[in-house]
This record gives structure tokens, sequence and C-alpha cells, in this order.
């Protein structure tokens, strides 16, 4: 037996419909072909935060943190793009990749021809795409580490946070795909995600904007994701306000996954 | 059209199937350089005007990071038009060889479908350049020459990236590309600030990169600042990128096409 076949039969994860982890030992076997492009994912991050941190920071200096105080640009900057790309690589694979496989290469058609449900793709899939994004985001986090961009021990709550943030644009991007008709319905998605990137305080503080652009800075998922793990890596502003944006993505997730599962079983048992 | 030269039939075929097409462009190309000049030069820039007293070389952020934006947008759209397309017209939707049963040659084909990826490139400089005037990001007349700045930028991408396009077997190589190339290209190659704040080493690497060379020219350009013999010299490096790019593109497609 491969060893990707045996650590993920021995494994135990609890999931919905108990198969579902069948799909993620599918696509640990689909990668392992591949791995160069899943390592390839982490880089994009990391290469913002080098270019941006030595560059833009040189210029900046210091930034109002979450609290007030100043702290060093490039503090001020990674959390911010520990957020983003948890939410880029959830999006990416719960909608792109999502879509071929469901359109074109027929994946689901011939899952759903074994035991498989609908609700063991939804969450097979999204658990992988959890466990791809979780990879990624130990790994930024080691990397800020290593620059000493992480000034305390609350970080280490970053992970969980990241993987929420995932959660919530996984089960959301997978909804909003299962009423995609073509690659052009795509166009949709970059328009949310790339304002998003640019705009909810990734790469400069919120008082730059004027009061009612702010307020809708502030409507933006993405701003909730920074906000969240932007004082838990610079230890700056902890306190129980976080838990309120934990639970805005508990319910983003919710509702994203009960309408993935919904429109699923429709798409794929008609 | 009936007298033209074969290159020019293969050419008018990308810009028909364009016709039909372009509404999906018009997100990533009006859209995008509206919201980048948004955030990174006026929401950043107001942090680094604040930060900085003379500004970036003497400049505001806004002024002096557009023309090197414009210049990453003709890389990316050189780059991206070069690869999937080209990748497609040889394996997936065999274009080329539809149009090799035609009195159509190799040469023809590479040539058309190089003019059409030009046309783009130019296309996208334009509105890149109108919504730059509208930011009041253009401070020089000469800016206008940042079109054919730009074009060039966007070639010196687009040839060598045909060749590679016509050369490997794999879609999956041009995630790489992406990610390794143009990706650190976009966000070191000089357009978001100076190189010399970069360590030596990365410093003289970017020198070598046509990017660097295509921010310099349409930067020295919008600002009014450029110099005879930098001009020349930014043009002539640019030009050796394109003509050895379609060197070897014309050797692989020869190799892969010809029967």
């Amino acid at each position: 037996m491969k060893t990707a076949t045996l650590v993920t039969r021995t494994t135990p994860l609890p999931l919905a419909g108990g198969r579902a982890w069948l799909l993620v030992e599918r696509n640990v076997l689909v990668y392992r072909r591949i791995w160069l492009l899943i390592v390839s994912g982490f880089f994009e991050p990391v290469f913002y935060l080098l270019s941006l941190g030595v560059g833009i920071g040189a210029l900046v200096g210091t930034v109002a943190g979450p609290d007030g105080q100043a702290i060093r640009y490039t503090a001020f900057v990674a959390p911010a793009l520990l957020a983003s790309s948890a939410m880029n690589g959830a999006v990416y694979d719960s909608t792109m990749n999502f879509f071929f496989k469901l359109k074109y290469a027929k994946t689901y058609d011939a899952m759903l021809s074994t035991p498989l449900g609908p609700a063991d793709i939804a969450v097979g899939e999204i658990a992988w795409a959890q466990l791809r994004g979780t990879l990624y985001s130990i790994a930024f986090l080691i990397v800020m580490a290593v620059l000493g961009l992480i000034s305390s021990w609350w970080a280490l709550l970053a992970l969980p946070a990241t993987m929420l943030i995932g959660l919530a644009f996984a089960s959301i991007g997978m909804a909003a795909t299962s009423f995609m008709r073509s690659w052009q319905d795509f166009e949709f998605v970059q328009l949310a995600i790339l304002p998003m990137f640019l705009f909810s305080t990734t790469f400069f503080p919120l008082s730059v904007y004027p009061r009612p652009l702010q307020i809708v800075v502030q409507l933006t998922p993405l701003f909730h994701g920074i906000e969240l793990v932007r004082p838990l890596t610079t230890g700056a502003g902890v306190g129980f306000a976080l838990l309120g944006h934990v639970l805005y993505f508990i319910g983003l997730a919710a509702l994203g996954l009960s309408v993935a599962a919904r429109r699923l079983e429709r798409l794929l048992l008609k | 059209m009936i007298a033209a030269p074969f290159a020019l039939r293969s050419f008018e075929y990308w810009l028909f199937q364009y016709k039909r097409t372009w509404r999906g462009t018009v997100t990533s190309s009006v859209l995008f350089p509206v919201l980048f000049l948004a955030s990174m030069g006026v929401g950043l820039g107001t942090l680094v005007d604040s930060s900085t007293s003379r500004g970036v070389e003497g400049h505001s952020y806004l002024v002096f990071l557009a023309p090197g934006l414009l210049a990453a947008t003709a890389m990316q759209t050189g780059v991206s038009e070069s690869t999937y397309p080209v990748m497609g017209s040889i394996k997936w939707v065999k274009t080329y060889h539809a149009m090799l049963a035609t009195p159509l040659g190799v040469l023809d084909v590479l040539v058309g479908h190089l003019l059409y990826i030009g046309a783009r490139i130019a296309m996208g400089a334009v509105v890149f350049l109108v919504v730059m005037a509208a930011f009041g990001a253009v401070d020089s007349p000469l800016g206008l020459l940042a079109i054919p700045a730009a074009l060039l930028t966007g070639l010196a991408f687009a040839a060598p990236t045909v060749a590679f396009a016509a050369w490997i077997e794999n879609e999956n190589s041009f995630a790489f590309l992406m990610r390794f190339i143009v990706m650190p290209l976009f966000l070191f190659g000089g357009v978001f600030y100076p190189v010399g704040q970069l360590p030596l080493v990365l410093e003289q690497l970017a020198y070598l990169t046509p990017l660097w060379h295509g921010v310099a020219l349409s930067r020295d350009l919008s600002l009014g600042t450029a110099s005879a013999a930098g001009t020349f010299l930014h043009v002539v490096y640019l030009l050796a990128w394109i003509t050895a790019g379609f060197a070897v593109a014309a050797r692989n497609y020869r190799r892969r096409l010809a029967v």
C-alpha cells in the first residue's frame, strides 16, 4: 500500500457521511505527482512580504497598529497577507478547481456512482482545501517568526483563525460556483476578490479613507479576517472584540455550507 | 485583405475571435488598472507621502508608481496572451494546424499571433494611460510615448513566452512561470519603489530583467525626465529580448508544427 493511502486510511478524522475522507485521499494521490505545484503556492505571499516589507517599509517606516501604537510597516502588512492568502487559496480551490471537476472532468459524477453522496463531496473538497491552506498558513507563520514579525504568544491562535477564514471563504466560494454557467462568470470572482485584497486595510490602515468609505471597507469579509489576525500576531489590541469576528466567520461558513450542500444535491442528482 | 501577406491572415483570425470575446477582457484591462491605482497609488500613496518629505525620487507616490504599473500590466498581458492561447492552438484547439492546412506557413502563424498579442498589449496600454491621466498621474506630454514603451515591454515578454509555450508539453509549467518569474518581477522589478532599495545582489539582478528597463523607460517618459542615451539603451535592450525570443520561437514552432 502506498504511503499516502496508508496515512489517509489510518488517520481518524470524523467527517460527514463518513466517506468524505476518501475524496481527500483521492486528492492527495492526484497531487503526489505535482506536489511542486502545491509548494509553489507558498511563495506568493512571501514574495509580497519581502518586497513590500523591504521597499515600502523603507519609505513608510511605521504605521499605527491595532491599538494605535506605532508598529513597523512589515509587521503591519504580514498578518494581512496571512489572512489574504487564506482567502485566496480557499477561493481558488473552491471555484476554479471545483468548477473544472464538476463540469469538465466529471470527477464527481464518477464518485456518485460509488457509495459517496453529494455531502461527502462538499465536505471532502472543503477539507482538502483546508488541509492545503493550513500547511500554507503554518509555513507563512514560520517565515514571520524568522523575520521577527511575531511579538506575542497569541500568534499561535492565528493558525486556527486562518483556518476559520479559509473555511468560510471556501464554503462561500463553493456555493457561488454551484451557480456558475461558464468560465466567463469567474470574472465575478475576480471582481470580488481583488478589490478586497487591495482595499481591506491590507497595505494601509483604515484611517487613510474618508469616513463613508471606511464603513464600506468595514463591511467586507476580508476586513474582518485581517482585524482578527493582526492583533494576534502583533499582540496589540487583543480583546473580546475579536470573538465578534470569529462569530462573523462561523456564520458565513454555515451559510455557505448549507447553500453549497443543497445546490450540489440538485446539480449532481437531478 | 486579399493581397495581404499570409501573416496578416493569421493576425486577422485572432482579431476576429477577439471581436467575439472582448467583453470578458474588459474587467481585467479596464477595472484592474483603476483598482490598482486607487489602492496602491492613492491609498498607499497617502501613507508614503505623509512619511517621506520629498516623495519618491522627488515625486508624489502616485505619479511615481503609475508608469511602473503600466509597464507591469503590459508584461502581464504579454505573458498571459502567450501561454494558454499558444499551447491551446498547438495541443487542444489545434488552431495552428487548421491554419497550416491552408497556404500559410509556420512563420506566418507565429508572426500573425505575435502581431495580435502586440495589439492586445497596445490596447491595454492606451486604456491604462487614459486611466492614469484621469488620476492626474501623467506629468509630461512625453507620457504619450509610454504607449510604445509599454508595447516594447510587453513584447519583450511575449516573444520568449511564446517560445516557451511552444516548447513545453504540460500546462502546469505556466503556474511556475507566473509564480517564479512574473510575480517576483512585478514585486521586485522596480514597479513599487526604486530598485536601489533592494539588497545589492537583487538590485544588480533587476537591471538584467526586461521589466526593469520597461519600467524605467515608461517612468522617464511619463515624468518627463527621459534622456536620449537612457531611452536608447532601454529600447535596444528590449528589442534584443524581442529578437532573441522571436528567433527561439521560430525554431520551436518549426520543430513542433512543420510536417
